[in-house]
């Protein structure tokens, strides 16, 4: 019966050339997102091991699983792996390249070799990080922070370092090729105030992509050359200052959170306005409060150094500054929330991980206001509450979003269906894995509890096994979708071009798509979300 | 395309110029200016900088909206960098 199904399938991208050398030498935007999603799902399981190892070390208050060097390496290549080679390319390297293209009407990227050259470096930078793993690991934090970083720690600093640098190239040609797509390749009748918000979302993102990351990479190489070659940049023995390299790695990685969660943003509106039936409420507010926070979260980096010897003036300003990256943020929650009002809302997979990012990326972003005012930040700086705020914005937040379109446009990507009910369990298990979980890490660090501690007092034990069982929960979760995506692939039902009844040009083509997206250039005589002018289709998996 | 506007003599001499700026740089350092050896160092890395963006990246004959826009943002961005890190430096050991 497969066999049938097959034989009478169209030609789409992923049965015109079959082979390894098809693949590894691709220029199809689609075929290299799904050498991303590959890989970063590798890295994520890898990831995703060490923070299980980490929560089961904080089982008990007592160091016993692990020696506290291994800890040590442990929290660092987390943070470093689910960083620059899970969270920065999750949802542009693969959804974004995936569907750019097709949502602005084009064959492909701008500049398809370049975009495989990402990949290539992607794997060069990924292979080196493994390098400095199995070699030994590095310790300092995934921060990198001087002195540390560059006079005492014994473990591969310069591996680990040149492999961001390396993994950074990438990220910045992925930005590159969606900027110059996004300018020059729209499909005829395509206007900026047409575009999905997907691809605001993703444009924005690029900026940040763009102009940040060459921060990061030139100070990962002046923390690699102080280290050989002593240096003093960072050295305040030679005249150098270790706040610099706060500065200028925060530069960076402020901003980088943004480029982890306005892509999934752009997911949001996308399966927000599908499964409302209805236009995004407020479109140009939240497409321009894209770019509002990829501007205004450039000036905001020093709010990671409040209690580390900067000034008491800029502190000040930097406090304010952080404020204000709230009012974009706020607009797109509003905004959503109010394009759920007199909806016909249905709670599809994509739907029900859509609202829980809704959810929990308000509480981590107000979370984060109460790290930006000077006197609390003081208090819970480098507590378990700033973990606790950041995992609500990254895994709650930019995982969420991630999961939500890989649910959504999985049809779309493979031709067919995964199973809806298997899919709504495990967002159900997600969300409450990933409470429980983290929940509890707000009061750890309020009680006092600091990161990065191997052991600690007893009283802080019962919410840490809290959150042990929920890292359990959650990485169920996280199982259940690898397994049923697989499973998929050969008995998900098949489905016809648009089995969500959604807008966006992506849907108007064959699922999968053909090599070159369309048959014609397609021309674009309406607005964005016209769910008004779209039949609701009567699939099983829409019912409630 | 505005590829092939510049003569290789051309390239030649702005390389030339940045292996001569660059020996100055070592020369330089040699030689004690007081406060004046950041300044001195900082402005010839800035000149050949600007040297390599003009000429070597071409931007001096870009016609290109999006390439201008593309640089504008590039030192908006620089601009900030500075500009709020010298808040911190220059405040900092104010009593
Ligand atoms: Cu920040």
């Amino acid at each position: 019966m497969a066999t049938a199904a097959v034989s009478a399938e169209r030609e789409n991208y992923l049965n015109k050339e079959y082979g390894i050398r098809s693949w590894l030498l691709t220029t199809d935007h689609k075929r290299i997102a799904l050498l991303y999603l590959v890989s970063i799902t590798f890295f994520f399981f890898i990831g995703g091991f060490m923070a299980l190892l980490i929560r089961l070390e904080l089982l008990t208050p007592a160091g016993d699983l692990v020696l506290a060097d291994t800890y040590n390496k442990l929290f660092t290549m987390h943070g470093q792996i689910m960083v620059f080679f899970f969270l920065i390319p999750s949802i542009p390297a693969t959804l974004g390249n995936f569907l750019i293209p097709m949502m602005i009407g084009a064959k492909d990227l701008a500049l398809p070799r370049i975009n495989l050259l990402s990949w290539y470096l992607y794997i060069a930078g990924g292979a080196l990080m493994l390098y400095a793993m199995v070699e030994g690991g590095v310790d300092t934090g995934w921060t990198f922070y001087t002195p540390l970083s560059t006079a005492f720690s014994n473990t591969h600093v310069v591996e680990a370092g040149l492999a961001i640098f390396i993994a950074g190239f990438s990220s910045i040609l992925t930005g590159l090729n969606f900027v110059v797509t996004v300018h020059r390749m729209r499909a005829p009748g395509l206007t900026w105030s047409r575009l999905p918000l997907f691809v605001w979302a993703h444009y924005a993102t690029s900026v940040i992509q763009l102009l940040g990351t060459p921060v990061i990479a030139i100070t990962l190489v002046l923390v690699v050359l102080e280290r050989t070659l002593h240096l003093g940049i960072f050295d305040p023995n030679l005249g150098g200052d270790p706040l610099l390299f706060q500065h200028l790695f925060w530069f960076y990685s402020h901003p980088a959170v943004y480029i982890m969660i306005l892509p999934a943003m752009g997911v949001v509106s996308e399966v927000l306005a599908c499964f409302s039936r209805k236009r995004i409420f407020g479109y140009g507010a939240v497409a321009l409060s894209s770019i509002g926070i990829a501007v205004i979260g450039f000036i905001v980096w020093a709010h990671h150094m409040f209690v580390a010897g900067i000034s008491l003036y800029s502190a000040l300003v930097f406090s304010i500054l952080t404020y204000l990256v709230g009012v974009p943020s706020a607009i797109k929650v509003f905004n959503w929330t109010a394009t759920l009002y007199k909806g016909s809302i249905s709670f599809a997979t994509p739907m029900l991980y859509a609202l829980g990012f809704i959810g929990l990326f308000t509480i981590g972003g107000l979370t984060g206001l109460f790290l930006a005012s000077l006197g609390l930040d003081v208090h819970v700086t480098d507590t378990y509450f700033v973990i606790a705020h950041f995992h609500y914005i990254m895994v709650g937040g930019a995982v969420m979003g991630y999961m939500a379109g890989l649910h959504f446009w999985w049809p779309k990507i493979t031709g067919r269906m995964y199973p809806e009910w298997w899919g709504r369990l495990a967002a159900l298990i997600v969300f409450i894995g990933f409470n429980l979980t983290f929940f509890p890490q707000f009061i750890l660090g309020y009680m006092g509890m600091p990161r990065r501690y191997w052991q600690y007092p007893p009283e802080f034990q019962i919410l840490n096994v809290m959150s042990t069982a929920g890292s359990t929960i959650l990485a169920v979760g996280y199982l259940l979708p690898m397994v049923y995506f697989m499973w998929s692939l050969r008995y998900g039902k098949v489905v016809g071009d648009n089995p969500w009844g959604a807008a966006g040009l992506e849907w108007k083509t064959s699922s999968p798509p053909p090599t070159f997206n369309f048959d014609e250039t397609p021309e674009v005589t309406w607005e964005a979300y016209n769910y008004d002018q779209i039949p609701v289709p009567k699939e099983a998996w829409l019912e409630q | 395309m505005s590829e092939h506007v510049m003569s290789s003599k051309m390239y030649y001499g702005i390389w030339i110029t940045l292996m001569v700026l660059t020996v100055v740089t070592a020369a330089v350092s040699f030689i004690d200016l007081g406060p004046f050896n950041t300044i001195v160092a900082l402005s010839i890395a800035t000149f050949k900088a600007i040297l390599v963006v003009l000429f070597f990246m071409h931007v001096k004959y870009a016609s290109e909206k999006l390439t201008k826009l593309v640089i504008a943002s590039a030192l908006f961005f620089l601009v900030l960098l500075l500009s709020l890190s010298m808040i911190d430096y220059l405040t900092r050991y104010l009593a």
